[in-house]
């Protein structure tokens, strides 16, 4: 076991569509998590930004960004990026800095202004990259490539539109309740089947949002968490952020086309049931260990898939668990009790945070009427382009 | 006027008609196959690390699923603004003897309810868009059962 941090606070702004900087989100987020830690930011010894693409030069270094907004103290910065999973990176950075001993207490935080419509590649002539390319030469946006995910599993599993429908009325009934959410709108299996085509099979209130907001957790040493009186704290016990192995047979984003299987026979696990795996291995647990999972429902379709690669249920078998109720606010393993991205849209790099967010809410027991009884282990789970995912998992 | 045809990304495909194929590369060490082509290095991480050699891919494969895209996309991708958006299918369709999957429009005709899972497609020169001087050519998946 690689050790564990403690989770101080943990900070975010309500997701919208504001039209501020992503500046304002990170520090409002970062403000409430030092709040809720009881730390003055002067004490942090370390903060960590995930980067956004979409802010210009202060996104791509949000750790000095946000340190500067805060006001300068001198801390150790350092910014990453690992689009979907930046978040998670950051989250690691900052756990690797406390247990190689560099930070007693490290400020982690991510935000974005995202623009209205699909998300586009950076401009200009640029066909050495893969994300320029797949718009240029096909058009594939992010939703085209969840409606060949959403269409693979109807066709291999039997899924239907009704099944996807259902796991935005649950999701939205949960967002419902978090004040943090963009959507607070319960929705129906009708309004769902009657909103329009976005990327067959899959309709708009399949698909999630491009969303602004602001997550920040604060991290410590379990010895300073101890100094300063919590005894039980939230602990984060793995961070997952491998990469896929040769050949990666699952066509991802933003790729045209999968690895060649013709020389080397393709792993028996896909790329994201490897980042789950690697997290259960780091924290000494399995699926039935889980008391909530929060995963990455870019499409309703997606945290079915989500359902099988954590291994809460057998390949094929998600549409089922989600039917008989499993998912759900008071069932045996419930799934994106936040709400998920159904009820947040994607803030990029603040999103893994707050996935970490929402499993420190329920793990205290303070999630409110989203509470899941008894929670004491959470797993967040995401997957993000060029090879980028993600798990963490937390423990109180 | 005669607009030169260019294709939207050179070295990716080749030739005319039924000679036109998609062109990908293959090591020399350990056979794997890459498109879009690497010329870089062999990116099979056990391969000693052969010479990457241009090969055509194979004409036919089936469709391991689709979609389409009922709305505009943004730039890169080219249309006319003016026009209304005429929502065009994608496929991902897996080459058994290169054993990987590759995406494509299908020919312009061909929607989503015309597909199936597992459905034979053959690779075709197509056409992405066209300004003053160029036709941008591209390829196109097109189910074997429907002439052009």
């Amino acid at each position: 076991m690689t050790g564990e941090v403690a989770v101080l606070g943990a900070g975010m702004h309500p997701w919208g569509k504001w039209g501020r900087s992503f500046v304002e989100y990170g520090t409002v987020a970062a403000r409430a998590a030092l709040d809720d830690a009881g730390v003055d930011w002067r004490e942090v010894g370390s903060i960590v930004g995930a980067d956004t693409v979409r802010g210009g030069y202060p996104g791509y270094v949000a750790g000095a960004t946000f340190a500067k907004a805060l006001g300068w103290q001198g801390a150790r910065v350092t910014s990453v990026y690992a689009a979907c999973a930046s978040g998670a990176q950051a989250v690691g950075t900052a756990r690797a800095q406390i247990l190689g001993g560099l930070a007693d207490v490290v400020l982690v935080v991510g935000a974005d202004s995202a623009p209205k419509g699909f998300f586009r590649p950076a401009g200009g002539e640029r066909p050495d990259d893969p994300d320029w390319l797949r718009f240029r030469v096909l058009g594939a946006t992010n939703p085209t490539y969840f409606g060949l995910y959403a269409r693979r599993r109807m066709a291999v599993h039997g899924d239907t539109p009704e099944d996807f429908a259902r796991v935005k009325v649950k999701n939205s009934a949960l967002g419902a309740l978090n004040p943090y959410a963009r959507y607070r709108k319960r929705v129906t299996a009708e309004e769902v089947a009657s909103s329009a085509v976005v990327a067959d099979p899959l309709r708009l209130l399949d698909i999630c949002a491009t969303s602004d907001g602001g997550a920040a957790l604060v991290l410590s040493s379990m010895e300073f968490a101890r100094r300063r009186g919590v005894t039980e704290p939230v602990r984060i016990r793995a961070v997952s952020t491998v990469t896929p192995r040769y050949p990666n047979t699952m066509l991802d984003l933003p790729d045209i086309a999968t690895d060649s299987a013709v020389a080397v026979e393709s792993a028996a696990e896909t790329f994201r049931e490897s980042i789950a795996r690697a997290a259960y291995e780091e924290a000494g647990i399995g699926p039935d260990d889980l008391s909530l999972a929060e995963v990455y429902d870019l499409s309703t379709a997606l945290e079915l898939q989500w359902y099988e690669d954590l291994g809460l249920c057998g390949e094929g078998e998600a549409a089922k668990l989600l039917r008989d109720g499993v998912t759900a606010l008071g069932g045996r393993i419930p799934v994106n009790v936040s709400g998920g991205l159904a009820s947040f849209g994607e803030a990029v790099p603040a999103q893994a945070i707050a996935q970490v967010c929402e499993l420190v809410r329920q793990l205290r027991g303070a999630a409110g009427d989203r509470q899941v009884a008894g929670a004491h282990v959470g797993i967040s789970a995401n997957q993000g382009l060029f090879g980028h995912g993600s798990a963490v998992i937390a423990v109180r | 006027m005669s607009r030169s045809r260019t294709p939207v990304i050179a070295g990716w495909f080749t030739g005319e008609g039924d000679d036109f194929r998609l062109l990908g590369t293959r090591c020399s060490a350990c056979a794997s196959v890459f498109f879009p082509r690497e010329d870089i290095c062999c990116r099979n991480p056990a391969c000693p690390g052969g010479e990457l050699r241009e090969v055509p891919l194979s004409r036919r494969g089936r469709v391991w699923s689709y979609t389409d895209g009922r709305y505009r996309p943004p730039s890169p991708y080219v249309s006319d603004p003016e026009l209304p958006w005429e929502p065009y299918a994608l496929i991902a369709v897996e080459l058994a003897a290169e054993r990987l999957v590759v995406l494509g429009q299908t020919v312009p005709g061909v929607t989503v309810a015309d597909l199936t899972v597992g459905m034979e497609v053959e690779v075709v020169p197509g056409v992405l868009h066209e300004d003053a001087e160029t036709t941008w050519t591209t390829w196109h998946w097109r189910p074997t059962g429907v002439a052009t």
